[in-house]
């Protein structure tokens, strides 16, 4: 039980991550149809500056709490600069071309960012300083009970304030308004006397800065940031959008928090789920196996990456239009 | 295919191509067997280019993982003629083993995306590439299977009739290297993926690909069945990665997972931008240049930029994908055709005059 709540609360940690990228990619889908694939490396790319500012500052004697929402204050301009350039210079000039142009503009723009990283911050893994000094909290009395870290805690907090402030710029501001209105119809939405390219340039930029933030998560969440991060961490949140329903705001964050229960439930019971003395009780031909590898399994905790992978084929397969989302037609 | 008022003209033209094509490795080999092995790997990218071709350029589905295929062709081959399992098949036994293999793959992972929209088949490919990669880099436990990261050597090379493509033959006074065989080989494999691409281009498949390219609603009223037509350009594409996968290979005699990551799926989505989508010397093009131009930088860059700034700023590597990532951006931005464009659109512009 103590192992099912820890990876309960790790999922959910991970999930409210995916959750937060997963809404910069349906936002855009939402209003252009359009799948960023460079999402990914506008999340890389705030992670990355969030680090630089940290080690600039990590010897400042500044309140860690500070630095750390110095980082945050570093890395939203930067990463809403890129997603602004990123689509006034490589999807607007597309906007009516055929549907490939601009996914190969998007994959060209995702190795632009990636190796400009590189050539910034090099191909190292930069491991971030720990400013704030992990607190964990037992959640039950006896000492091998599940733990919540004072980090978890923080970025499962900073997600829920996110969405909640993502809503009510959707349904409660003009700008909202005008966002819903240009992803029904954009020209009837500019016949109402919106600009849309404005509300599109905003659209990316609201989206890279949750991207920024979400960069922040996760490099103080796992410690370490790298110029390829922001690949495999898009695909499992472009995989969250899809399962919750693209284009669906609520969809993304539940697709999100899914995938991140998947991978963490993925990792922590697959392993022994398909261990090979396991299935050799009731599988033949695993005698051998477990009589020379009694630890081993079939799929341990290095295939966590699949997972998601493996739910975006299911849901594309058994219901493309996601849980929450409408009908996906050929064309929409 | 080649455009010329006199056919006479056009004969000679092939001859001397084929005389070039043919004194072009032994003229490389005075300047280094390196610059041989250069050109084998860029007729290794063109056979892929070529396979991409079908999806991208004839079909329109963006296909970003391709370079998964290859990788299920490289390791059938490496798995069934290798020490690793004690399996020696020969190598025309493998080559179609190994376009099956992948085959089934890319219908394994085109049937559930190709219902949808283009994008999804974009995404789910892409991811496919990563997994691939992950399953190679974990099946070593605890079947050893792909003998993980550390990959699999000492893989067989060709052989055929009597000659070991794998050393240097001596024929009388004359040293024929291993290299110098594997390009004649890859000659004669690309000069056939070239006619069946065209033979294809020309069928009836081709011109349904064509139409789904162009309107796909607009194919299917007129009674294609666009699923399994994109089924099997999708299918046909993989086919042929898995080919130039089993001929990597056998010429490197070495693979790991190494060689299959991302970057190598955008070099030769980069290849077939740039040349012209849909256009089969287009994509010949592009993979030369993109083959060779590098290979100039790394020549180039590091001594310019030693002497420049006395240290090494960018590596030629990095500069290499920055320079595959600008091709696509620029190519998509200014000239969506390629640098040369596919005939159709060039028969559409011709019509306009005539009206």
């Amino acid at each position: 039980m103590d192992t099912f709540i820890q990876q309960l609360i790790n999922g959910l940690t991970l999930g409210c991550v995916y959750a937060v990228v997963a809404l910069g990619y349906t936002m855009v889908y939402g209003i252009i149809q359009l799948i960023n694939f460079a999402h990914g490396e506008v999340v890389m790319i705030g992670a990355m500056v969030a680090y630089t500012v940290l080690t600039m500052l990590a010897a400042s004697g500044l309140p860690p709490v500070f630095i750390v929402a110095l980082a945050v204050f570093a890395a939203v301009p930067v990463c809403m600069a890129v997603g602004y350039s990123m689509e006034r210079v490589a999807y607007r000039p597309l906007r009516r071309a055929p549907r490939l142009a601009p996914l190969i503009t998007a994959i060209g723009i995702s190795m632009i960012l990636q190796h400009v990283a590189l050539i910034i911050w090099s191909r190292n893994n930069l491991s971030f300083p720990q400013l704030i000094p992990l607190t964990t909290y037992h959640l039950g009395s006896s000492e091998t009970s599940a733990t919540i870290t004072n980090v978890q805690v923080g970025i499962i907090l900073t997600s829920i304030a996110m969405m909640a402030a993502l809503l009510a710029l959707v349904y409660k501001t003009r700008m909202g308004i005008a966002m819903r209105a240009t992803s029904q119809n954009p020209q009837v939405a500019g016949l109402m006397g919106i600009n849309i390219n404005q509300v599109i340039s905003f659209t990316f930029m609201v989206g890279a800065a949750l991207g920024a933030i979400a960069g922040v998560m996760v490099g103080t969440y796992y410690g370490i940031a790298n110029y390829t991060m922001g690949f495999i961490l898009g695909l499992k949140a472009f995989s969250a959008a899809v399962l919750g329903g693209i284009g669906n705001l609520g969809g993304a964050v539940l697709g999100g928090i899914l995938i991140g229960l998947i991978e963490a439930f993925g990792a922590g019971y697959m392993g022994d789920l398909t261990n090979v003395c396991f299935l050799n009780s009731f599988l033949p031909g695993f005698a051998n196996l477990c009589e020379s590898n009694a630890n081993g399994s079939l799929f341990g905790s290095n295939y966590k990456d699949v997972y998601a992978f493996i739910v975006l084929i299911l849901v594309l397969v058994f219901k493309p239009s996601g849980l929450l989302g409408e009908r996906v037609g050929d064309r929409a | 295919m080649i455009n010329s008022a006199n056919p006479k003209l056009k004969w000679i033209g092939v001859a001397l191509i084929a005389i070039a094509l043919v004194a072009l490795p032994f003229v490389l080999a005075q300047a280094g067997t390196a610059w041989v092995r250069i050109t084998n790997f860029a007729i290794l990218f063109i056979l892929l280019s070529l396979g991409l071709n079908i999806v991208v350029g004839f079909a329109g589905l963006l296909d970003l993982g391709y370079i998964a295929f290859y990788a299920v062709g490289a390791y059938v081959y490496a798995l069934l003629a290798s020490p690793h399992f004690g399996l020696h098949l020969p190598w025309w036994m493998i080559l179609p083993i190994g376009a099956f293999v992948a085959c089934i793959f890319g219908v394994l992972l085109g049937a559930p995306t190709l219902k949808l929209r283009g994008d999804y088949l974009a995404i789910v490919t892409l991811g496919f590439g990563e997994i691939i990669r992950i399953f190679m880099n974990n099946l070593s436990e605890p079947i050893n299977i792909t003998n993980g990261p550390k990959g699999i050597t000492t893989i067989d090379p060709v052989k055929f009739m009597g000659l070991d493509f794998g050393n240097a033959t001596r024929i009388g006074e004359f040293m024929l290297s291993g290299t110098i065989k594997y390009y004649f080989f890859l000659l004669a494999v690309l000069l056939i993926v070239i006619v069946i691409n065209f033979r294809l281009q020309n069928s009836r498949i081709g011109r349904a690909w064509e139409a789904i390219r162009e309107d796909e609603m607009a194919a299917r009223a007129m009674g294609i069945n666009t699923t399994r037509m994109k089924l099997l350009a999708f299918a046909m594409g993989a086919s042929f990665g898995g080919i130039a996968g089993g001929m990597f290979s056998a010429i490197q005699g070495f693979i790991s997972p190494e060689s299959f990551v991302l970057t190598e799926s955008v070099m030769v989505l980069a290849m077939v931008v740039l040349g012209g989508m849909g256009n089969i010397w287009g994509v010949v093009l592009g993979a030369v240049l993109l083959s060779f131009v590098p290979e100039l930088l790394r020549y180039t860059v590091t001594p310019a930029q030693n002497a420049l700034f006395g240290r090494q700023i960018i590596e030629a590597e990095v500069l290499r994908m920055l320079l595959f990532g600008l091709a696509m951006v620029v190519m998509m931005l200014y000239r969506p055709a390629g640098l040369l464009p596919s005939a159709i659109r060039q028969r559409e512009l011709a019509r306009k005059d005539e009206e």
